[in-house]
C-alpha cells in the first residue's frame, strides 16, 4: 500500500495538491502514480506564467515504459516549476510528495479546491484500481 | 492448409457471427457517394509481356541525353557496390522490423547513418530518416512549434528562396494546425534573403525562421547572420540543406555566434540514391539535444547487454505513436530504410575526402558551365551571390521554347523558373554535377548558341507574329 498523506488533496488522475493557504498550491504526482509509471526518465514542465483551466494538460512525465499527461487539478497560473527535475527526474520516484513536486499554481479562485478528493476518497480510487 | 487468411467459409461464418449479410454492410455508415466509385479511367489488365514492352518504350523515351537539371534532385555517380550491397536479402526491406531488436544488423546500420548525419550537420542527434526533404521540412516546422514554448504565435518565416515544392508541402501539412507561414522575399540582385524584408519581423513573436543553404537558386545565404537574427528574435533556426554541400560548407551546428541551428533538414537523394520521378528519396532530420523529445521519427541508440556486449535498440520511444497515441510527436513510425542503407554505404565508400571531392567538382563544373554559357550573347547570370552547384541564368528568348529545342538535341538544359517565380521571366536554373565532363559542358554551350540563333529575342517573340520559315 502506497503512502497517502492525510493533509493533501488529490485527483482521480493521481495528482496531489498542497494548498498553502496564501492563494498558491503545489502540485505533484502521488506515490501510487510514480510506482505504477516506473523509473521516470524525463519531466516536461510548463513555462512560468502559463495559464490553465482545471483538467488542462500542464506537464508530461515520461518513464521507461510510458509517457503520461499531468492535468491541472484546479485553474490557475504557473508561479514556479521544479527545475531540478530537468536533470533529476528520479526525484519524483524517490520523493513524490516532497522533492519530486512538479509546479506551483497561483489559484484563480480557491473554490476549485472543493472539487478535489481527500486522502480517504483518493485511497478508495487507488484500491478500486488495484482490483 | 491453404495460406489464404480469409476463405469464403471464414468470411461467411464471421459475417454470421456479427449478423451481417455481406461485407459491404460493414461500411454502411460511410455515405454511398463516398464509396464504390468506379475507376473508369483504369484500363483492363494487360499481360506481363505487353506491360514490359510498354515500360521499355517509355524508359527509352527518357534515356540518353545530358541532364543539367537539378532543382532538388541531382544526378551523381553512385558506385556499383552501393546498390549491389543494399539489395542483398539481409537489407532488402524498407521497414524497420516489428521486433526491431531482433535485427541488430539493420539497427547498427541506422545507428551508423545517424552518426554520419550528425557529423555532417554538426548537430547532436539525427533520426532514422523521414520520407523526403519536403516532408522533413514540414516535420521540422511542427517540431519547432512544439519546442519553442516561449513563442505563442505559431508564425514561421519562410524565405521565397526555399524550394517551391518544400514550401507547398510544409503548407499542406502544417496550415490546418494553425501554423502561419509568412513569406520573406529574396533580394533581386543577390537571390538571397532580403534583409529589409526580414527586419519587418524584428521584435515580433516569431516561432521559427527557415534558412535554406544553398537556397533553391543555388545561392549561398548568410547563414550566420540569419541564425543570429532568429536567436535574437526568440525564433528557432531551421536549416534546409543539401547534405552534399556540407562536405564544403560550414556545418549548421556552427552557424552564427550562438549554439548553431536548432533543427536541420534536407533531401538525402544526393547521397547514393539514383534519380527517379517522384522518388523514393529520403528526408534527413537532425537537431540539438535540447529538442530531442520533440523530434519525430525513429531513433536507434547503442547500449550494452548484461554481458557487456554492444547492442542496438530503438530509443526515446515514448515520443512515438504506439506509446504516446494522439500526442505523439508525429505519425511517422517508420523510415526510408532501404535508401538510408544505400546512403550509409555510399558515404562509407566515399569517405569524408571523397564526399568533399564530389562536392568541389560539382561546384567547379557549375562555375565552368556558367562561364561558358554567359559567353553567349544575351545569356546573363541573374544573381551575383556565390553559389554551390546551381545558378540562375537569364536567356534572351522564351525559356520554355529554348529548353524544348535543347531537349530535341538531347540536352536537358535546366528548369524554367517563371512557373514558380513570375518575376524571373526567361530565367533557367542550371546545374552541372561531377558527372559532367568538359566535353559535356562544351556540348551544352554549343547547342544553346545554336538554339538561340534560331530563336528571336524574347522581347520580339512576344510582339511579332510567328515567323514563317
Amino acid at each position: 500500500m502506497s503512502d497517502i498523506p492525510k493533509e493533501l488533496l488529490y485527483t482521480k488522475t493521481h495528482e496531489w495538491v498542497d494548498n498553502s493557504g496564501d492563494g498558491t498550491a503545489t502540485v505533484g504526482v502521488t506515490d501510487h502514480a510514480q510506482s505504477s509509471l516506473g523509473d521516470l526518465v524525463f519531466v516536461e514542465l510548463p513555462e512560468v506564467g502559463d495559464k490553465f483551466s482545471a483538467g488542462d494538460v500542464v506537464a508530461v512525465v515520461e518513464s521507461v515504459k510510458a509517457a503520461s499527461d499531468i492535468y491541472a487539478p484546479v485553474a490557475g497560473e504557473v508561479a514556479e516549476v521544479n527545475e531540478e527535475l530537468e536533470d533529476a527526474p528520479e526525484r519524483v520516484n524517490e520523493d513524490a510528495f516532497g522533492q519530486g513536486w512538479l509546479f506551483k499554481l497561483t489559484l484563480d479562485d480557491e473554490s476549485g479546491l472543493s472539487d478535489l478528493l481527500d486522502a480517504s476518497a483518493y485511497q478508495a480510487v487507488v484500491e478500486d484500481e488495484e482490483h | 492448409m491453404p495460406f489464404i487468411p480469409h476463405t469464403d467459409t471464414d468470411i461467411r461464418s464471421m459475417l454470421a457471427a456479427v449478423g451481417a449479410e455481406q461485407i459491404d454492410d460493414l461500411f454502411d455508415e460511410i455515405d454511398d457517394r463516398l464509396r464504390g466509385v468506379d475507376l473508369e479511367a483504369i484500363p483492363p489488365g494487360a499481360s506481363e509481356q505487353s506491360v514490359s514492352r510498354l515500360m521499355q518504350e517509355r524508359a527509352a523515351a527518357d534515356a540518353g541525353g545530358l541532364c543539367f537539371i537539378g532543382a532538388g534532385a541531382y544526378e551523381h555517380h553512385v558506385p556499383a557496390a552501393v546498390w549491389e550491397l543494399t539489395t542483398r536479402g539481409e537489407f532488402y526491406s524498407a521497414y524497420t522490423p516489428y521486433q526491431p531488436e531482433a535485427s541488430q544488423g539493420t539497427l547498427q546500420l541506422v545507428y551508423e547513418y545517424q552518426t554520419m548525419m550528425a557529423g555532417l550537420t554538426g548537430m547532436d542527434v539525427a533520426n532514422a530518416s523521414l520520407y523526403d526533404g519536403a516532408s522533413a521540412l514540414a516535420e521540422a516546422v511542427l517540431m519547432a512549434v512544439r519546442a519553442n514554448r516561449k513563442s505563442k504565435s505559431k508564425r514561421v518565416l519562410m524565405p521565397a528562396g526555399v524550394h517551391p515544392f518544400y514550401r507547398q508541402v510544409a503548407h499542406n501539412i502544417c496550415a490546418n494546425q494553425g501554423i502561419v507561414f509568412e513569406s520573406v522575399d529574396f533580394d533581386p540582385a543577390a537571390g538571397t534573403v532580403d534583409q529589409a524584408a526580414l527586419e519587418r519581423w524584428a521584435g515580433e513573436d516569431v516561432t521559427a525562421l527557415v534558412i535554406p543553404q544553398p537556397n533553391f537558386f543555388g545561392a549561398l545565404e548568410d547563414v550566420d547572420a540569419l541564425t543570429d537574427w532568429a536567436q535574437a528574435n526568440g525564433a528557432l533556426a531551421i536549416g534546409v540543406v543539401n547534405p552534399l554541400s556540407l562536405a564544403l560548407l560550414k556545418a549548421p551546428g556552427q552557424w552564427g555566434t550562438g549554439a548553431g541551428a536548432d533543427i536541420v533538414v534536407g533531401e538525402g537523394q544526393p547521397l547514393g540514391v539514383p534519380l527517379a520521378g517522384g522518388g523514393p528519396y529520403f528526408g534527413i532530420l537532425c537537431c540539438r539535444k535540447t529538442h530531442v523529445r520533440q523530434m519525430p521519427g525513429r531513433v536507434v541508440g547503442r547500449t550494452q547487454d548484461i554481458d557487456g556486449r554492444d547492442g542496438y535498440v530503438l530509443t526515446l520511444q515514448p515520443r512515438e505513436q504506439h506509446i504516446r497515441r494522439s500526442k505523439a510527436t508525429s505519425n511517422i513510425c517508420t523510415n526510408q530504410g532501404l535508401l538510408v542503407t544505400a546512403a550509409t554505404i555510399h558515404m562509407s565508400l566515399l569517405g569524408p575526402q571523397g564526399l568533399k571531392n564530389v562536392a568541389a567538382t560539382c561546384a567547379a563544373n557549375t562555375r565552368k558551365l556558367v562561364q561558358r554559357l554567359t559567353r553567349i550573347e544575351g545569356v546573363e547570370p541573374v544573381f551575383d551571390s556565390p553559389c554551390f552547384h546551381e545558378n540562375v541564368l537569364r536567356l534572351p528568348a522564351n525559356a520554355d521554347a529554348v529548353l524544348e529545342a535543347l531537349a530535341d538535341k538531347g540536352i536537358f538544359g535546366g528548369l524554367a523558373l517563371a512557373a514558380h517565380y513570375p518575376q524571373l521571366d526567361n530565367a533557367v536554373l542550371v546545374c552541372a554535377t561531377e558527372t559532367k565532363t568538359d566535353a559535356d559542358l562544351a556540348a551544352y554551350a554549343e547547342a544553346l548558341a545554336e538554339v538561340l540563333s534560331e530563336h528571336a529575342p524574347a522581347s520580339a517573340s512576344r510582339t511579332s507574329a510567328p515567323s514563317v520559315a
